[in-house]
C-alpha cells in the first residue's frame, strides 16, 4: 500500500487552530488530503489514523481538552481506538487524549507560569512497538517547536516508572544549542510525548506539523510524521 | 416593526450638563440642538457624543491626516474602511491596520491588550481577509516604575491570550520604556490578512428594505462609552472606570472569524462592519451613512446578555466579538445556518431604509430618530493652534569624551532595557501557528509565506519617540524610514503603511505641533518611499494629570519579497566581510544628538536628532534589497538605536560568531560606534569587492569595517576582545531579571 492510500481524519473542534496546518502537512507528506471531521459528527468513517490537532478547543474553558473530550465525535474516536485504531494528539490534542482517558497522566500549567512558543530538541526514547516511533531510531534528535501554556506532563511516581518500564515514553526534551532550558515546561522526566500500552495512541506537546521544511526552521517534523505514516501503511 | 412617521419623544430631554459629562463642549452641544431642531434624549445624545468623540470623528487630526499620500498603483483600499488593502500580486490583497488600546490597557492590562488584538483582527476579517499575522508596538513607563512589571506582564499575556487562542501568529513588534509612559502606556496592535483582490468586503449599506443582521456574541453592559473614555485625559480617578474596559473572548472571536469567512465565501453579504469603538452606534451609523441611506433597528431584538438594558446601553456597549451585516434577503436562511453551526447568535434586528435617518425602537417606542448627515458630515473639525518648534543645536561629537573603551560602552547599552533581548516577551506569543512563519520575532522584520506560494509578506512596526520629541517632522519621517529599512534588511520591499498616532492633549499647542509636524514628515517619507498610508488610528489625550507622553506616531509597514528562499536574517557565519552601507553625516564622525548613547550615557543634552535623507533611504534600501535578492548578502541588519557597534554586536549574538572591527583613524570613536546616522545597514558578504563595486555603480556609499570570525570574540581595533557568548547571556538576562524583580 502506498502512503496516498492511507486514510487520515483530523478532528475539528470549535477552537482548534492547527487543523489546517496538520492537513497541509499530511497532504504534502502522504499525497492525499485528510478528511476534516466536525466535532458534532457522531460517527467516523473507517480510517487508519485519527489526529486530534492543536489549538484551544472550547477556548480551554473548564480545563484544557476537558470539553472536547466529551464532544459527540469522541465516542467514535474512542471506538476507533478500542478497535486498535491509531490516534495521534498534538498539543491540545494530547490534552484531549488525556481527558478522554486514552492516555495516562495530566498536563498542568508550565513551570514558568507562562505560555511558551519556541523550538525544542526532542529525542526518540522508544523505537519499537508503536507506529509513532517504529520508523525512528532511539536517541534520534529532532528540532520541533512547542507552543502552549499547559504542557507540563505530570503523573505519580509509580505511573511514571510504569511508563518508563513499559517503553511508553516516546519523546523526551534534551539539551541542544537552542536558547533556554531543554525542558520548556517542567514536564516530569522531561517527557514530551507518550504512547499507550498497546502503542496505538500517541500524544505529544511539540508540533511536528510546524516543522516540515527548512524555511520554517526545521524539517524534523516531516521526518517524524512521515515515519508514522509509513509505519501505519506497512 | 412599525414604520415611523414623525416621532414623538417621550424621553426626558437632556441638558448641557449631561452633554458635558459625555465629553461634549458647549459649542458641540449647541450644534447638536441646532441640527436636530430640538433637544436630544439620552440615547440620541449618547450617539452624538460617541460619533463626535475624538476617537470616532478624528476632529483634531483630520486636517493633518488629509495631507498624507493615500494613493498608488498598489492601493486597492485606502483609509476610510475597516482596514486598508494593497495588491501583492497573484490576485491577492494584503489587508491591514494598526489600532491603539492604550487607556483600557492601563486600567486592566490583560483585557485591554487582549481586546485590542481582538478588535484589530475583526477589522481585518470584516474585509473578507483571513488574518495571517499580528504585530504590536508597546510603550511602558520606566523599568523601575512600580507599575511597569505589572503592566508589561499583563499586556504581554493579554496579547498572547487572544492571538494564541484565535491562532494567528505574532511575528513582530517593538517594546520600549520611558518614564513619560508611567501613567499612560501605549498598546498598539496590528493585524494583516490576505484576501482575493476581487473578494473584498466593504461597509456601505445597500438596498432599502434589505435586512440588517446582528451576529456574534451577546451585548452586555461592558465598555459602555469606551470611545469617549479613549478621548479624555487620565486622572487619579480613571481606575474607577474599570467597568468601561471591554472583556474579550478569543474563543468566540475564533468562531466569529470562521463563521464570517465561511459566509463571505458565498455572495450573501452586501455590507459588513464590525462593532468596535462605540459598538452598535458606529457600526450602524457608518454603514447607513456610507451607503447614503438610513437604518431602522428594533433594539428589543438585540441579543442581550443582561436583562433590562436601555436603548442607551445597547447602543453604546462595546461588548466584543460582534458584527453587523446587511444581507441579500434570500440569503438570510443560509447565513443563519452557518452561524448556528458555529453556535453564534444570528438575529435580524432591522432594515436598510431610504430616509437618511437612524431610527431606533425600544419597548414599542421610538428611542431615537435622528438624521445621519449631521452625525457624520457635521462632526466638528478643528484647526487647533500650533506652537513654534524650537530649533535644536547639533551635538558635536568633539564635545563628547570617548575615553571609555567601545566594548565597555557597548555592553552597557546592549544590556539596558532599551536594547536587551525581547525573548521573554515574544516567546509568550505563538509565532508559528499557521505554519507559514519564515522569520519569527527577534529579527529586523517578521516574514510569513503567502500560503501555498513562494512569495513572502514582511512587516515591521517602528517609531523613535525621542526623535519625534526633538524634531517632530524629522521624527515622523524617521519612523517610516526605519520601517522601510527593517523590511529592506531581510530583502523585502515596503508597499504601504498603516499609522497609529499616539499623542497627548491636542488642545495644547505644543502637542498639536508634535502631531501636525510628524504627520507632515510621515507624508514626506511615504511619498519618497512610495509607501502610501492605507489605514490608521489616532489616539490623543495620552496624558495623566496634565503630563503628556513622548510623542509616538507608530508606523506599521507591509511589504513583499518574491521568493522567501532569498530572504536573509541578521545571523552571519564566520569569515564574512562586514560592510556598512550608507554613510555618516559629512559634518561629523557620527550623529550622537538624541541617540540612545547621548540619552543614557552622556547626560541627554538637548540636541537635534539625526537628519533623514529620504533619497538616500530609498537608494540604499533598494540597493540592499537587490543585493539580497541576487544572493550577494549572507546576513543584514539595519543600523538604528545604539548605532553601528550595537548592530554588529546584535549580528554576532544572532550568528554566535565573533568579529574583528577596524576602528577609524582619528575622530571620535564613540561617534563612530554609537552615532545614529540614518539610511545605514550592515551586511555580511563573502565577496566584498563585488559588493563594493556594485555599491559604487549604484551611487551607494559602502565601506568595509571588519569581518566575522571563529572563536566567539568581538574586538574593536586593538581594544580588549569580549566574549559574544558572555554578551549574549547578559543581553538575555535583562528583561527576565526585571520581571522577576531582580
Amino acid at each position: 500500500m502506498s502512503l496516498s492510500a492511507l486514510r487520515v481524519a483530523i478532528i475539528v473542534f470549535p477552537g482548534s487552530n492547527c487543523d489546517r496546518d496538520m492537513m497541509v502537512a499530511v497532504e504534502r507528506l502522504a499525497g492525499r488530503r485528510p478528511a476534516l471531521v466536525w466535532h458534532k459528527e457522531t460517527s467516523l468513517d473507517p480510517v487508519d489514523l485519527a489526529i486530534i490537532p492543536g489549538g484551544f478547543s472550547y477556548g480551554d474553558y473548564l480545563r484544557c481538552g476537558a470539553l472536547a473530550a466529551r464532544s459527540p465525535i469522541m465516542e467514535a474516536v474512542l471506538d476507533h481506538a478500542a478497535r486498535g485504531g491509531a490516534v495521534m494528539g498534538i498539543c491540545n490534542g494530547f490534552q484531549v487524549l488525556l481527558e478522554a482517558g486514552l492516555l495516562p497522566g495530566v498536563l498542568v500549567e508550565n513551570a514558568g507560569l507562562k505560555y511558551v512558543c519556541r523550538n525544542t530538541c526532542i529525542e526518540v526514547v522508544d523505537g519499537t512497538g508503536s507506529p509513532f516511533t517504529a520508523g525512528l531510531v532511539p536517541g534520534q534528535k529532532m528540532v520541533i517547536p512547542v507552543a502552549h501554556n499547559e504542557g507540563n506532563y505530570f503523573a505519580g511516581d509509580d505511573d511514571l516508572q510504569r511508563l518508563e518500564d513499559n517503553g511508553q515514553i516516546a519523546f523526551r526534551y534534551v539539551d541542544s544549542d537552542i536558547h533556554g532550558p531543554a525542558n520548556p515546561n517542567g514536564a516530569a522526566r522531561d517527557i514530551a510525548g507518550i504512547i499507550s500500552a498497546n502503542g496505538r495512541v500517541m500524544g505529544m506537546m511539540p508540533h511536528p506539523e510546524r516543522a516540515i521544511s527548512p524555511e520554517l526552521g526545521s524539517a524534523d517534523g516531516a521526518t517524524m510524521l512521515t515515519a508514522s505514516l509509513e509505519a501505519l501503511v506497512s | 416593526m412599525s414604520d415611523i412617521m414623525s416621532a414623538p419623544h417621550q424621553h426626558p430631554a437632556m441638558t448641557f450638563e449631561n452633554a458635558a459629562s459625555m465629553g461634549l463642549s458647549r459649542e458641540e452641544w449647541d450644534l447638536i440642538r441646532t441640527r436636530l431642531g430640538r433637544t436630544p434624549n439620552l440615547c440620541e445624545l449618547g450617539i452624538f457624543s460617541a460619533m463626535w468623540s475624538e476617537h470616532c470623528s478624528y476632529k483634531s487630526s483630520k486636517r493633518w491626516l488629509k495631507t498624507l499620500p493615500t494613493e498608488g498603483p498598489q492601493v486597492i483600499q485606502g483609509p476610510g474602511e475597516n482596514a486598508g488593502a494593497v495588491d501583492i500580486g497573484d490576485g491577492l490583497a494584503a489587508i491591514f491596520k494598526i489600532e491603539s488600546h492604550n487607556h483600557p490597557s492601563f486600567i486592566e492590562p490583560y483585557q485591554g491588550a487582549a481586546t485590542g488584538v481582538g478588535g484589530i483582527l475583526r477589522d481585518v476579517f470584516t474585509m473578507g481577509a483571513r488574518p495571517v499575522a499580528l504585530l504590536n508596538a508597546l510603550r511602558f513607563g520606566a523599568a523601575d516604575h512600580e507599575k511597569t512589571r505589572h503592566l508589561l506582564s499583563g499586556v504581554v499575556s493579554g496579547i498572547g491570550g487572544y492571538g494564541n487562542c484565535i491562532g494567528i501568529p505574532t511575528i513582530g513588534g517593538e517594546v520600549n520604556f520611558d518614564s513619560s509612559y508611567n501613567g499612560n502606556i501605549l498598546v498598539n496592535a496590528m493585524a494583516i490578512g490576505l484576501a482575493n483582490s476581487d473578494r473584498i468586503f466593504r461597509s456601505a449599506a445597500t438596498g432599502p428594505g434589505n435586512p440588517v443582521i446582528y451576529v456574534g456574541a451577546k451585548t452586555g453592559r461592558d465598555g459602555i462609552h469606551g470611545a469617549t473614555m479613549a478621548s479624555a485625559e487620565f486622572s487619579d480617578e480613571t481606575e474607577s472606570k474599570r467597568p468601561t474596559v471591554q472583556v474579550g473572548d478569543p474563543f468566540t472571536g475564533k468562531l466569529l472569524m470562521e463563521a464570517c469567512l465561511e459566509l463571505m465565501a458565498s455572495d450573501a453579504v452586501l455590507a459588513i462592519q464590525d462593532m468596535g469603538a462605540a459598538g452598535l452606534t458606529s457600526s450602524s451609523v457608518e454603514m447607513a451613512s456610507k451607503g447614503g441611506l438610513g437604518m431602522e433597528m428594533d433594539l428589543d431584538l438585540v441579543p442581550a446578555r443582561e436583562d433590562g438594558m436601555s436603548a442607551y446601553e445597547l447602543m453604546l456597549s462595546e461588548s466584543q466579538e460582534r458584527m453587523l451585516m446587511v444581507l441579500k434577503p434570500d440569503a438570510t436562511e443560509t447565513a443563519r445556518q452557518i452561524f448556528e453551526k458555529w453556535d453564534l447568535d444570528f438575529m435580524p434586528i432591522g432594515k436598510v431604509t431610504e430616509t437618511g435617518r437612524l431610527v431606533l425602537l425600544k419597548d414599542g417606542d421610538v428611542a431615537c430618530d435622528i438624521p445621519l448627515a449631521p452625525l457624520v458630515d457635521d462632526a466638528p473639525e478643528y484647526d487647533r493652534p500650533q506652537a513654534e518648534v524650537a530649533k535644536r543645536p547639533v551635538l558635536a561629537s568633539a564635545d563628547i569624551s570617548d575615553d571609555r573603551p567601545v566594548t565597555e560602552v557597548l555592553t552597557e547599552l546592549l544590556c539596558s532595557v532599551d536594547l536587551a533581548s525581547r525573548r521573554w516577551i515574544y516567546e509568550q506569543y505563538d509565532s508559528q501557528v499557521m505554519a507559514d512563519t519564515i522569520a519569527p520575532p527577534g529579527g529586523d522584520a517578521g516574514l510569513v509565506r503567502v500560503h501555498g506560494s513562494r512569495r513572502g509578506l514582511a512587516a515591521s512596526t517602528d517609531c523613535t519617540p525621542r526623535y519625534v520629541e526633538a524634531d517632530p517632522r524629522t521624527g515622523g519621517a524617521q519612523a517610516v524610514a526605519e520601517a522601510w529599512r527593517n523590511l529592506s534588511a531581510i530583502g523585502a520591499r515596503g508597499l504601504a503603511i498603516t499609522n497609529n498616532l499616539n499623542f497627548g492633549n491636542p488642545e495644547r499647542p505644543e502637542i498639536l505641533t508634535q502631531m501636525a509636524q510628524s504627520v507632515l514628515g510621515m507624508g514626506d517619507a511615504a511619498r519618497a518611499l512610495e509607501t502610501p498610508v492605507v489605514s490608521g488610528n489616532v489616539s490623543l489625550y495620552n496624558e495623566t494629570d496634565g503630563s503628556a507622553i513622548l510623542p509616538c506616531p507608530v508606523i506599521g509597514m507591509v511589504g513583499t519579497i518574491e521568493d522567501i528562499g532569498a530572504a536573509v536574517g541578521m545571523a552571519p557565519a564566520a569569515d564574512l566581510t562586514l560592510v556598512v552601507i550608507g554613510q555618516t553625516d559629512e559634518t561629523d564622525d557620527g550623529w550622537l544628538g538624541v541617540s540612545l548613547y547621548a540619552r543614557n550615557l552622556a547626560g541627554n543634552p538637548v540636541a537635534a536628532p539625526p537628519p533623514v535623507d529620504l533619497e538616500a533611504e530609498r537608494r540604499n534600501g533598494l540597493f540592499v534589497q537587490q543585493q539580497i535578492a541576487s544572493g550577494a548578502v549572507a546576513a543584514a541588519h539595519d543600523i538604528s538605536d545604539g548605532g553601528l557597534a550595537v548592530a554588529v554586536a546584535e549580528m554576532c549574538i544572532a550568528g554566535r560568531t565573533g568579529a574583528q572591527l577596524t576602528l577609524p583613524e582619528g575622530g571620535n570613536r564613540h561617534g563612530w560606534a554609537f552615532g545614529e546616522d540614518q539610511a545605514r545597514y550592515i551586511v555580511a558578504t563573502a565577496d566584498a569587492p563585488a559588493l563594493l563595486a556594485a555599491a559604487d555603480l549604484a551611487g551607494v556609499p559602502a565601506a568595509t569595517i571588519g569581518s566575522t570570525r571563529d572563536g566567539g570574540e568581538l574586538q574593536f581595533g586593538d581594544e580588549g576582545a569580549i566574549s559574544v557568548g558572555d554578551l549574549s547571556n547578559l543581553v538575555e538576562a535583562t528583561i527576565p531579571a526585571l520581571m522577576s524583580g531582580g
